[in-house]
């Protein structure tokens, strides 16, 4: 991905890759965060965003169910199946709905890092 | 330049916010004077006030929007006085500003009419939140409530007093009907029908001439002298311009209120607006928000130089009032000599429609909708834009009868420029063009348009206007899984079945494209439930499970997870019912019986879920799958081993249907229940298939529900022994599993089966189709197969280790999961 900048991004170790579920998710407490990490086994590809879901507020979003719409990789919540894009954390089923936050992740050999930038927030830096 | 809106209510905040969007940043400042204690709320909702919501619900924008837009914000403030030759406003708390424009925002407040005795305990207004809040705390110490007003307003204040519990409520109307603005009398006579079974008592042409008690309020007297008992009282009989601050400063107003204005919201000072309820146009004041809004959008585009007028607006109004549809619109009242006029009235179903025809049955000029207002769109937008009448108008109301149909009523009748969803102002011609241009489906569509985006009222004419534009194209109208299966889910059954599929990814890569999502991947779930009756949790379909399945336990309020064991025919013993007390009391669950006939255990975290499995194993339980599209219960009476006019042992019978079919997936989840007698105390009939004993063996009843919309279950089979039964059971699950679509419960499938009851008995009972062996030996292979998932999971590492809420602290709970007490047990934090 090219989110990737080693100045801006601190990474941190969440987990190894066979503790993620292939297309599913789990949630990785950073500090006193919570983050949902994704893992897109069909495409090969890994996704993090904040575990909240901004609809309810309810720590849920690792627990959702992961799929694409016209192609682009999305989280529906569980509770009232609200869908978020996993590429920018917005909301797709309601556009009036607060996006999520998204981190980069990256995977060296088994282990899965996600980045995060200064002040626990996503900082895109493209590189 | 320096607006100042004296107000805040919803067309105050309206106008501020359409300044703030239209005005180049930095060159406009907005200093808003409210009188209320808080921000602008949502009026038109506070009836909900009493049905749960807070005011903070109500709240359109918090204090902090207007900071954060740099509005300067008086609240508890009302202006007093307006200088308009300096051009300031002086508040009552003394505040001075000047302004370049000011708007008068001010609304309106109750009209009270002048009876002797409004000032007495316990009568009151209804029109802010701090009105609601004095209702509220004292109507415990009242029984007999009376509103007077029978208007929408005092309608609503009714249905306020019925939610405050209050055993009787009478409505006082002066005029001889309800809402006399909207409606006609028989509509009223109908309405009026309907509110009395709801609990309210309706008095029309009653005058009040004046209000008993001593200091507290204790009945009504009326002009023909008769009496009312009453211990609270709510004065909702219309709304008074608030023009009190205009008037002071010698702004025109009118003889009977309201600040008079031009098309540009102008008063007679070019420098002030007036707008919402307290603006007088043309000799009316308009008492809805959506006038409100569009004098906003007016006064708002002419402060900033472009030229809008308002010219009046349509006043039909839709609405549900306590739970019964009500509508007007166009002229409703047209005069017998100008229109002739249709009737349809059904008051075994309550129900009233009237439309206005033009004399010369070519258009539509208005009407009434009562009890059904499903056709309101249409037919509004049938007045609105003239469109020329069916030879038959009144194929409006009754849908064309006989062989001919489309006679140019119904949406397709419309003209192009007709408004289909006003709200977003999307027209007949841009739904259409986005459908021909590939967006075929609602989502699609709501999302090219943005029609049906914001109330969702003419959803059903935009689905309507889908089909119709694709048929138009001669395409064939599917019933496909979603964007990633272009399947029926029958046929998806089927080929999964014929190639044996056993993991989802394995049908995605042989019938389907892309990578799934949260309709197609349930879907398949089930099917291969259905079909193999493998552990769920297995072979990677874990994570395309529905998120209760995946967790084997339902999901609550908080994230945290209720667990139900299995309690066969609601039979258990004194010593099962120890080991859930044990349980509930070990992992603090909040408990509750069911209406099923079994425990509930609320509140477990997911990281206690097989801890509290492995326990309820050990002594005997098993997984009573109230997470998974399944079987659930089968309900029982206690029968003929106890009751003496029990049939048969319905509880064995009941036991025995449970076993066999527990674990059993299927599109939508079963219940069932046995009754030992006709009297029916396990109210069999309400179930997907229910039994009944009779004297010589069992009647089978299939496809009947609860829920939201009851429906009666149908004699399959009378007088059958227990093994016929089942066979019949047998067939009939399988048949329903095999074709019935997603998320479609026994009694919709019946509904939509060609052929109904009578085909289905044909297949079933007389094997019609020749597939009753079959049907019955693919339920054996799912009976073979059955497994308790919990057992699996407590005795596997790899399962139990999914868990977790965290993956990298697997021993911590969710920390943010929060729990309030209620009567000596817990219940989930209320969530925002």
């Amino acid at each position: 991905m090219s989110l990737e900048n080693s100045a801006t991004l601190t990474w941190f170790y969440a987990c190894k890759v066979d503790d993620v579920p292939a297309n599913g998710g789990v949630c990785v407490k950073y500090f006193d965060e919570q983050i949902a990490l994704f893992r897109f086994a069909r495409r090969n590809e890994w996704y993090a965003t904040q575990n909240l879901c901004p609809h309810r507020r309810q720590m849920a979003l690792s627990r959702g169910m992961t799929g694409t719409q016209e192609g682009e990789p999305k989280v529906a919540c569980p509770f009232h199946k609200k869908s978020f894009s996993l590429v920018d954390g917005r909301c797709l089923t309601d556009e009036h709905e607060c996006s999520l936050n998204t981190y980069p992740v990256k995977v060296e050999g088994d282990r899965v890092y996600i980045g995060i930038g200064a002040g626990g927030q996503q900082v895109e830096v493209m590189a | 330049m320096k607006i100042v809106i004296i107000g805040n209510g919803m067309t105050s905040y309206k106008f501020c916010e359409k300044m703030m969007a239209k005005a180049a940043p930095g060159t406009v400042e907005l200093v808003v004077f409210g009188e209320e204690p808080r921000p602008a709320y949502d009026r038109v909702h506070l009836s909900e006030f009493f049905s749960g919501k807070t005011a903070t619900d109500l709240e359109i924008a918090p204090a902090s929007w207007y900071a954060e837009q740099n509005i300067t914000l008086h609240l508890g403030d009302p202006v007093q006085q307006i200088d308009r030759t300096l051009k300031t406003v002086h508040s009552y708390k003394g505040i001075t500003e000047s302004y370049d424009y000011l708007v008068l925002a001010t609304g309106s407040a109750a009209f009270v009419p002048p009876i002797p005795g409004v000032d007495k305990k316990g009568v009151f207004i209804y029109r802010t939140i701090e009105d609601l809040e004095m209702m509220r705390d004292y109507a415990p110490k009242a029984t007999t409530g009376a509103v007077i007003g029978g208007g929408l307003l005092g309608l609503e204040a009714a249905k306020a007093l019925l939610d405050l519990g209050l055993k009787k409520t009478h409505v006082i109307e002066f005029a001889p009907r309800l809402m006399p603005r909207q409606i006609d009398e028989a509509g009223s006579n109908l309405l009026k029908a309907k509110l009395e079974t709801l609990g309210l008592e309706i008095h029309t042409s009653k005058s009040t001439t004046n209000i008993l008690g001593e200091d507290t309020i204790t009945g009504l007297q009326f002009s023909d002298d008769s009496i009312l008992e009453a211990d609270m009282l709510v004065i909702s009989a219309g709304i008074s311009p608030r023009d009190e601050v205009a008037r002071l400063c010698g702004l025109e107003t009118g003889h009977r209120g309201g600040i008079v204005v031009n098309e540009q919201l102008q008063t007679t000072d070019p420098c002030i607006y007036a707008i919402g309820e307290c603006a007088l146009y043309n000799g009316m004041i308009y008492g809805l928000v959506a006038p409100g809004y569009e004098m906003a959008e007016v006064a708002c585009s002419h402060i900033l130089g472009s030229h809008k007028a308002f010219t009046g607006f349509d006043m039909s109004t839709k609405l549900k009032l306590i739970g019964v549809d009500v509508a007007s619109f166009g002229n409703p009242f047209a005069p017998a000599d100008q229109c002739r006029t249709i009737i349809f009235e059904d008051t075994m179903k309550g129900i009233y429609k009237r439309i206005n025809v033009s004399n010369d049955g070519q258009h539509l000029l208005g009407g009434i909708l009562i009890g059904d207002a499903d056709a309101y769109n249409m037919l509004l937008q049938t007045a609105k834009n003239k469109v020329i009448l069916p030879p038959n108008p009144e194929d409006l109301l009754l849908g064309a009868r006989g062989a001919q149909t489309e006679g140019g009523a119904g949406v397709l009748g419309l003209p192009d420029e007709a408004t289909i969803c006003s709200c977003e102002n999307v027209s007949k011609a841009t739904i259409c063009n986005a459908v021909t241009a590939g967006n075929e489906t609602l989502d699609a569509v709501k999302k090219c348009t943005k029609a049906g985006t914001c109330c969702g009222g003419c959803v059903p004419m935009v689905k309507d206007l889908i089909t119709s534009t694709m048929k138009a194209q001669g395409k064939y109208i599917r019933n496909v899984v979603c964007e990633h299966f272009s399947y029926s889910r029958q046929e998806l059954f089927d080929l999964i079945k014929i190639k044996e599929i056993r993991t989802f990814d394995d049908a995605l890569d042989h019938y389907g494209q892309g990578d799934g999502c949260e309709v197609c991947k349930p879907v398949v779930a089930s099917i291969l439930a259905s079909l193999w009756n493998e552990m769920i949790l297995t072979k990677g379909n874990d994570t395309v499970q529905d998120s209760n399945d995946r967790y084997l336990a339902n999901i609550q309020k908080g994230g945290t997870y209720s667990v139900v064991p299995r309690v066969p025919g609601g039979e258990i013993t004194p010593r099962q019912l120890m080991v859930i007390a044990q349980v509930a009391e070990k992992y603090n669950l909040y408990t509750k019986i069911t209406g099923g006939q079994r425990i509930d255990m609320f509140g477990a975290h997911v990281n206690d879920l097989p801890l509290i499995w492995e326990e309820l194993v050990a002594a005997g339980f098993e997984s009573g799958h109230a997470y998974g599209k399944a079987l659930r219960t089968v309900k029982s009476c206690v029968g003929s081993t106890w009751c003496r006019f029990g049939l048969h042992d319905s509880v064995s019978f009941a036991i025995r249907i449970e076993q066999r079919y527990r674990g059993l997936r299927a599109p939508h989840k079963l219940k069932s229940a046995v009754s030992g007698c006709i009297r029916e105390c396990a109210e069999a009939q309400s179930k997907d298939f229910g039994i009944i004993a009779t004297e010589k063996g069992w009647n089978l009843y299939v496809c009947g529900n609860g829920g939201s919309k009851p429906q009666h279950a149908l004699l399959l089979a009378g007088d059958v022994d227990s093994d016929t039964c089942i066979r019949y059971i047998d067939r009939f699950l399988m048949f329903y599993i095999k074709t019935a679509d997603p998320l479609t419960r026994t009694a919709t499938w019946l509904n939509k089966l060609d052929g109904g009851i009578e085909y289905l008995r044909n297949v079933v009972v007389n094997d019609s189709l020749g597939i009753a062996d079959q049907l019955e030996a693919e339920m054996q292979v799912l009976v073979d197969n059955y497994k308790c998932e919990w057992k699996e999971v407590v005795e596997n590492p790899e399962l139990r280790k999914r868990f977790s809420h965290f993956v990298n602290a697997p021993e911590e709970k969710d920390p943010t999961i929060k729990f309030e007490n209620l009567r000596e047990q817990k219940k989930a934090a209320e969530w925002k």
